[in-house]
């Protein structure tokens, strides 16, 4: 099995999600992950599907993707020609012992910190999955109190636009 | 998010045949707007799209759209018992004149019992239309009487559904589900509409514009592809058409037969597919699958080339998907892309409509043929199809205990009503012998619940045909168990004027189950005694008659032919004949679940193809 990364054109129309997701789980697919926002098209939305399957399978989920009236077309992202990112915000045990080690690991993942207080540090970090696992790897020791990851969000390298044809 | 709404305006695009003659009210100039309530712009969007007639039951929120629906000249309105009736009965009618079916129902309960039927009509790729009524707007959401989501319910059973939120859409709405049920690959779609969205005053207007940006059904199948299918048919030296129900949607049987002529190829078709090419014909070895004859499931395991045309190797078909067909390559033709290598890898895949595809192979082949190509010689597998044909014939035993034969009534059904009448099966041994001992000739002659397997679907299915083929006599061959199920749509048939005739196949048994139970669980038989012979509760033709049909009964060999004639006469109202037949009787050929095709039992006990090897 390997990851895909599907960028999926939807009208921005109620209940498009669920028809999605209950797409995935009715035929057996799994969503590693998914994310869904506004497009520079006021009435399309676009989703980022992130699904662990084989080459065959997938052909079948976008087939039966497509099948969804309200799914106006889908792109796989290459890794390598395109930027995939996620967000993760996390809440790490910082007091004054260890605050300037945290404040250093921070500093060397180019992440940020958008919240102080007397015993813990948020901090925002943005980046691919990998690099994300590292800084998590890294902070885990001080003690992370809680955190929360976006689903990736992912656009193709160049001049191109996959909005630019048959979205009207 | 929110709701994208447009205003309709005129445009090129009329989904449907226009309606023609007077109108009951003067009709404004096409395309100008006039005010109405939404109720009234639903029923005019009917008419618009051509819709002659409704399946359906009123209730509390559908309620103010039947009120105009009394004045409608155009629509009529067919009250049933059970909504799961109307679904069925717009799959009937749908699946017997190839225009759209409608039902109607109330919200809830009554939406709910909408959702067999659509899931019915979903697998065998139906177009119908369902319009529910909703709990207003305001209410949504708060578990308000009679409320259910009705769209999230059916979601995974529709080809779309539509929750209509402001009655200025209901015009383009309609044109939509009309459009996306009956284009591509046909499918029901659900229209759901709150009852405040159908009492408030907006504008009609037609034809609205439709605004699909993410349904483009491909329909011209891909020259290139085409010659490739046509050079394999040409070579193969061992092909077989695989024709499936698509190529009755695509009403394709003219071309069918054509290319099967001109290529001299033997040809099987599915249960979905019976009516598509003539059971009579020479190059015809009969229906593939579990329980198909032998000949068809033989030539397609030992095919070196399957033409697929709208089918969709349904494990019915190909049982064990690893020992199907070993050495054919694959030539798939299909309206849906998402069919195609879904199930088995397709060498040649070929998305469009059948009617396009097979029209471009007729070409391809002849222009084959012209350039120097020639037709590979078939009569080697002639002559093996010929021998396991005249070796293994569907056929049937006489009962040992002198009851009546299920398979002999079909057979004498079939003769006597002939290929110009419509049939129509519930689920079971009685759809299988129906499959196997009718003998049909045309499209549209056989309707029956081949996916989902519905039990349950014969009686209202057939009261659609009927009202949909007013001009053609139409037979449900149901069994005891299944007419148990929807036997009140009768009341419907003989109150409405829809004089069919059913043909119970009474062996007081839930018989497919009862013939597992007799090969693979010991005959062990639990729980599929109906009690029908043994009590004669309920008594069918007391039953019959109390439903305003006439009831007839008939239990010996020397009485078929004489109810079946007097049954052909009463036309007056609805026919049912209690036909008690032997409980024993079992449907052979049979693949067993899970087994490969290569195991199929001409009769218990004997393997035709494992024995050659």
């Amino acid at each position: 099995m390997s990851t895909h990364t599907l960028s999926v054109l939807v009208e921005n129309k109620p209940g498009v999600l669920a028809r999605v997701a209950g797409l995935f789980s009715r035929r057996g697919f799994n969503i590693e992950s998914l994310a869904v926002g506004p497009t520079e098209h006021a009435d399309v939305s676009r989703m980022t599907i992130v699904v662990a399957v084989d080459e065959l399978p997938l052909e079948q989920v976008t087939k039966q993707l497509n099948k969804l009236v309200n799914v106006i077309k889908i792109v796989e992202l290459d890794p390598q020609v395109s930027v995939q990112r996620e967000l993760l915000l996390v809440k790490v045990r910082a007091d004054a012992t260890v605050r300037t080690q945290v404040l250093e690991t921070v500093q060397l993942f180019r992440a940020k910190v958008v919240d102080v207080s007397p015993e813990a540090l948020t901090v925002e970090a943005t980046g691919t999955e990998d690099k994300l696992e590292a800084l998590l790897r890294m902070l885990e020791p001080y003690g992370v109190r809680e955190m929360v990851q976006s689903g990736r969000v992912a656009i193709g390298r160049g001049p191109r636009s996959i909005t630019a044809t048959g979205v009207r | 998010m929110t709701s994208a709404t447009q205003r309709p305006t005129p445009a090129a695009a009329t989904p449907g045949p226009r309606p023609a003659g007077p109108r009951p009210k003067p009709a404004p100039p096409t395309g100008t707007p006039v005010r109405v309530t939404g109720a009234q712009s639903l029923v005019r969007s009917l008419e618009a799209v051509g819709v002659e007639v409704v399946f359906g039951i009123p209730g509390g929120t559908i309620l103010p759209a039947y009120d105009p629906l009394l004045d409608s000249t155009k629509v009529r309105h067919v009250l049933v018992r059970h909504e799961q009736g109307a679904g069925h009965a717009a799959t009937g009618y749908a699946q017997a004149t190839g225009k759209v079916g409608v039902c109607m129902a109330t919200s809830g309960p009554g939406a709910t019992n909408l959702v067999t039927p659509l899931a019915d009509a979903n697998m065998d790729s139906v177009p119908v239309v369902a319009i529910t009524g909703q709990q207003s707007r305001a209410l949504i959401g708060t578990d308000a009487f009679q409320e259910a989501d009705i769209c999230g319910i059916t979601l995974p059973v529709t080809k779309h559904n539509f929750l209509v939120t402001d009655p200025v859409d209901i015009p383009r709405t309609i044109a939509e589900a009309f459009h996306i049920a009956s284009t591509g690959r046909p499918g029901p779609v659900l229209v759901d509409i709150p009852k405040d969205v159908l009492q408030e005053t907006t504008s009609f207007s037609w034809p609205p514009e439709m605004r699909l940006p993410g349904y483009k059904p491909t329909t011209r199948p891909h020259g290139k592809q085409v010659r490739e299918a046509a050079k394999l048919i040409t070579a193969a030296k061992r092909p077989v058409f695989y024709v499936g129900g698509g190529v009755l949607k695509a009403e394709a049987s003219a071309e069918l037969r054509e290319l099967v002529e001109l290529t001299g190829i033997p040809v099987v078709t599915t249960l979905m597919a019976k009516g598509a090419f003539p059971d009579s014909h020479r190059q015809h070895l009969g229906m593939p699958g579990m329980h198909g004859a032998v000949a068809a499931v033989a030539a397609m395991q030992r095919s070196d080339l399957l033409i697929a045309l709208g089918a969709r190797f349904d494990d019915r078909v190909t049982g064990q998907l690893s020992t199907f067909a070993p050495d054919a390559a694959i030539v798939h033709a299909d309206i849906d892309p998402a069919e195609i290598s879904k199930n088995r890898r397709a060498d040649v895949p070929i998305v469009g409509d059948c009617k396009e595809i097979i029209a471009e192979l007729i070409a391809a082949v002849r222009t084959e043929l012209a350039d120097g190509g020639k037709q590979a010689d078939l009569a080697k597998w002639w002559q093996q199809l010929d021998s396991w044909r005249d070796t293994f014939p569907l056929g049937y035993d006489w009962p040992d205990d002198g009851a009546l034969s299920p398979q002999y009534v079909i057979e004498r059904i079939g003769k006597i009503a002939g290929p110009d009448a419509v049939y129509t099966a519930g689920v079971g041994q009685h759809q299988m012998w129906a499959a196997q001992f009718i003998k049909y000739e045309n499209p549209a002659t056989w309707l029956n619940s081949g996916g989902l397997g519905t039990m349950g679907y014969a009686v209202p299915a057939a009261m659609g045909a009927k009202f949909g083929q007013p001009d053609k006599v139409v037979w449900a061959i149901d069994g005891d168990g299944c007419f148990q199920m929807t036997n009140q749509e009768l009341a419907t048939c003989a109150i409405e004027g829809a004089p069919i005739k059913v043909a119970v196949i009474n062996n007081g048994n839930l018989g497919m189950v009862r013939q597992w139970q007799n090969l693979f669980y010991s005959e062990r038989y639990s729980q599929t005694d109906l009690g029908t012979h043994k009590h004669r509760i309920p008594d069918f033709t007391l039953l019959a008659e109390a439903l305003g049909c006439a009831g007839l009964r008939c239990e010996s060999k020397e009485d078929v032919d004489t109810v079946i004639q007097r049954a052909m006469e009463i036309n007056d109202r609805p026919v049912v004949i209690d036909f008690v037949v032997g409980k024993d009787a079992q449907v052979w050929p049979m693949v067993a679940a899970g087994t490969g095709n290569d195991e199929i039992m001409a009769a218990r006990g004997i393997r035709p193809l494992f024995d050659e090897d």
